[in-house]
């Protein structure tokens, strides 16, 4: 938030400096309630604290210290929105592409544990030469790489009414720069043998979690990561190292990673039997549906916010499990035309990638749209697309639709929802 | 079954393993070459320690379709619904229970077609059933069963879905050779980018 309203009681005693609130109030932890303009021009309410309130003039007065720890504006709350399974990210809080880390969005299945990193080990065996197992401070020492990918829950999307949030509609996608050993690299140590083509990856939570994965992706791209966004992974994302297989749907990025076991087959694991995977047509069950599709999302505007007339930048965020991003369309009047957007650089592969275009409201109704097209050539489909093509009874695993905003004359920005 | 998933998942691996041990190449299905340049590594960082077959053992709890990783053991379903009632009920309920009835975890037993996907109408191998009950329930104590009690509630849980009858016996021979009603209805991901949508 830039700026905030003049409002904040700026009673001046007769030295010229501000009269302790807590005197006034006696001692509530909640000083004022004031208006606060958001920095996209959105009104909103905000309680202030004793400590904010005696920043009136930041020139008169010495601030703290350096600390040992940085923390937000006090101005700043951006928050995850919990349920009992997840916590999704404030998308339309953020800028540029990188998740805060304690932004990233949880699923997980047994709540979080605690493990000691020092007791910590990773054990591979099965098909393989050499089963081994490996310290953290082990895993640390192998050549070590860092490279930014999206994570996706392949449950996000919801709807069901007007007032929905980004966070709320697709909050389960999260973006953050991974440091660690490449899966290969320890492949290659092990000796994993020629007729191994999955192999099982365990957590250890309380639901001790397990995916298979085809070894081909062991091989093509996958890391076990250790650190994200420059400091040891955080407890929620797999603390003190997970698998990380890019661009695949989140589940099969198994945290707390314990255990690997190279097998000929796959494991049929209640993950990837009985959940993460869904209905299509003709009564069908599609299973192993690891990469993400191409989507995108305009972060603002959209609900809650309120639009004034005039010149804005529509942004949002773009991303494809197949690879990069190359090209997002917007649309501003119900997907009658499409405009290219400008794509933040640098793309990368299977990660968010931000887009922008400008647009001046002139004050009508309008709906904004936004679809990403990968370097496949997939284009982000529509509800109906994905109805036609999987059926009614699809089930709500991978579902990536164009989602729409409908802008009202008064600058209320509403969802346009297709489906519960 | 296994043979599909085999070829679904097939991609060529082209280890370039020469004299000079020159960097692992990778060829994707897709096409794309991905080279780790290990040109200068050793054959072997040295790194981690040999794991021994005891170790192995006892982290080494799935099971998987073929039967392979089941311990001995058995059981009935009529012993299952002892445990049942007691250790799993009150967050899973019965096939009677009321379906607005606020249960903490999914329902297990539904024989009404269209219903809950669960065991019954959804599960595409019983071995999953021994697999995850032993490894992460009960939900509030996992890891606290016997081998025995999990065979037990693995039969109890199939027969109250209609799967086998009350009399059959679940052990590491039976267990496999269950075919579950949902098990052709799975196919693998058709998806695989460009212009179509699936
Ligand atoms: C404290 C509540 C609780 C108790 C007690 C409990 N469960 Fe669960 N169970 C859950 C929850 C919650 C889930 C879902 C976990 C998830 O989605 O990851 C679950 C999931 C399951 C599933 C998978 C269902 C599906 O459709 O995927 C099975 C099978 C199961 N439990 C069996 C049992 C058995 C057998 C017992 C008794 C030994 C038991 N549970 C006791 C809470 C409980």
């Amino acid at each position: 938030m830039e700026e905030h309203s003049k409002d904040i009681n700026q009673d001046k005693g007769s030295m010229g400096k501000p009269i302790s609130r807590r005197i006034l109030l006696g001692g509530a932890a909640t000083a004022a309630v004031v208006m606060l303009k958001s920095s996209y021009g959105q009104i909103v309410q905000k309680a202030i604290t004793q400590a904010e309130l005696k920043i009136s003039d930041p020139t008169k007065e010495p601030g703290p210290p350096p600390g040992v720890l940085g923390t937000r504006s006090t101005f700043e709350q951006p928050v995850k929105k919990p349920s009992d399974t997840s916590s999704r990210t404030p998308l339309q809080d953020l800028f540029g592409t990188i998740t805060p880390s304690d932004l990233h969005y949880e699923r997980h299945h047994a709540g979080v544990p605690v493990i000691d990193p020092h007791n910590y080990t990773l054990t591979i065996h099965g098909m393989v030469e050499k089963p081994l197992v490996f310290s953290l401070a082990e895993l640390k020492r192998f050549p070590s790489v860092t490279r930014t990918f999206f994570l996706e829950c392949s449950g996000n999307y919801r709807g069901g009414k007007e007032e929905m949030t980004p966070q709320e509609i697709c909050g389960l996608t999260s973006q953050s720069e991974w440091t660690g050993v490449m899966l290969s690299t320890l492949f290659r140590e092990v000796g994993v043998k020629p007729k191994a083509s999955w192999f099982l990856a365990e957590g250890s939570d309380a639901a001790v979690m397990t995916r298979s994965v085809p070894v081909s992706k062991g091989w093509e791209d996958a890391m076990i990561a250790y650190a994200q966004n420059g400091e040891a992974i955080r407890p929620e994302q797999g603390y003190p190292a997970r698998l990380l297989l890019p661009g695949w749907e989140g589940n099969t990025s198994v945290k707390w990673l314990r255990r690997i076991e190279l097998s000929d087959q796959p494991f049929m694991t209640r993950e990837e039997t009985a959940k993460y995977s869904e209905a299509v047509k003709d009564g069908k069950i599609r299973q192993f549906s690891f990469v993400m599709d191409a989507r995108s999302i305009i972060t603002y505007p959209a609900y809650p916010q309120q639009l004034q007339k005039g010149w804005m930048e529509i942004r949002g965020i773009a991303w494809s499990g197949r690879g990069k991003i190359y090209k997002v369309e917007v649309s501003t009047n119900g997907g009658k035309t499409w405009n290219a957007a400008t794509l933040q650089e640098p793309v990368l592969d299977k990660a968010h990638t931000a887009f922008r275009y400008l647009w001046d409201w002139k004050g009508g109704e309008a709906e904004l749209m936004s679809r990403a097209i990968d370097e496949t050539g997939y284009v982000q489909p529509t509800m109906k697309q994905l109805i036609d093509a999987r059926g009614k009874d699809m089930g709500g695993y991978h579902l990536n639709p164009v989602t729409s905003w409908l802008v009202q004359r008064d600058g209320r920005v509403l969802f346009k929802t297709e489906r519960q | 079954m296994n043979k599909l998933w085999i070829v679904c998942s097939c991609l060529i691996i082209w280890s370039c393993r020469s004299d000079d041990q020159a960097r692992h190449v990778v060829v994707t299905t897709t096409g794309k070459i991905i080279s780790i340049d290990s040109a200068s590594w050793p054959s072997s960082f040295h790194l981690g320690r040999p794991a021994s077959p005891a170790e192995i053992e006892k982290m080494d709890i799935d099971v998987r379709p073929d039967g392979v990783g089941l311990p001995a053991g058995e059981g009935k379903a009529i012993a299952g619904k002892v445990i049942y009632m007691t250790k799993c009920v009150a967050c899973h309920g019965t096939d009677t229970t009321s379906p607005d009835a606020k249960l903490l975890g999914p329902v297990l037993v539904s024989t009404k077609p269209g219903k809950n996907k669960t065991i019954g109408n959804y599960w595409p191998y019983a071995t999953t059933l021994f697999d995850y009950v032993r490894r992460a329930m009960p939900y509030n104590e996992p890891g606290s069963l016997t081998n025995e009690e999990v065979y037990q509630l693995t039969a109890f849980l199939l027969q109250a879905n209609k799967v086998i009858g009350e009399n059959e016996v679940m052990n590491a021979k039976t267990l496999p050779k269950v075919v579950m009603p949902a098990q052709n209805r799975f196919i693998p991901d058709d998806r695989r980018g460009g212009a179509e949508v699936r």
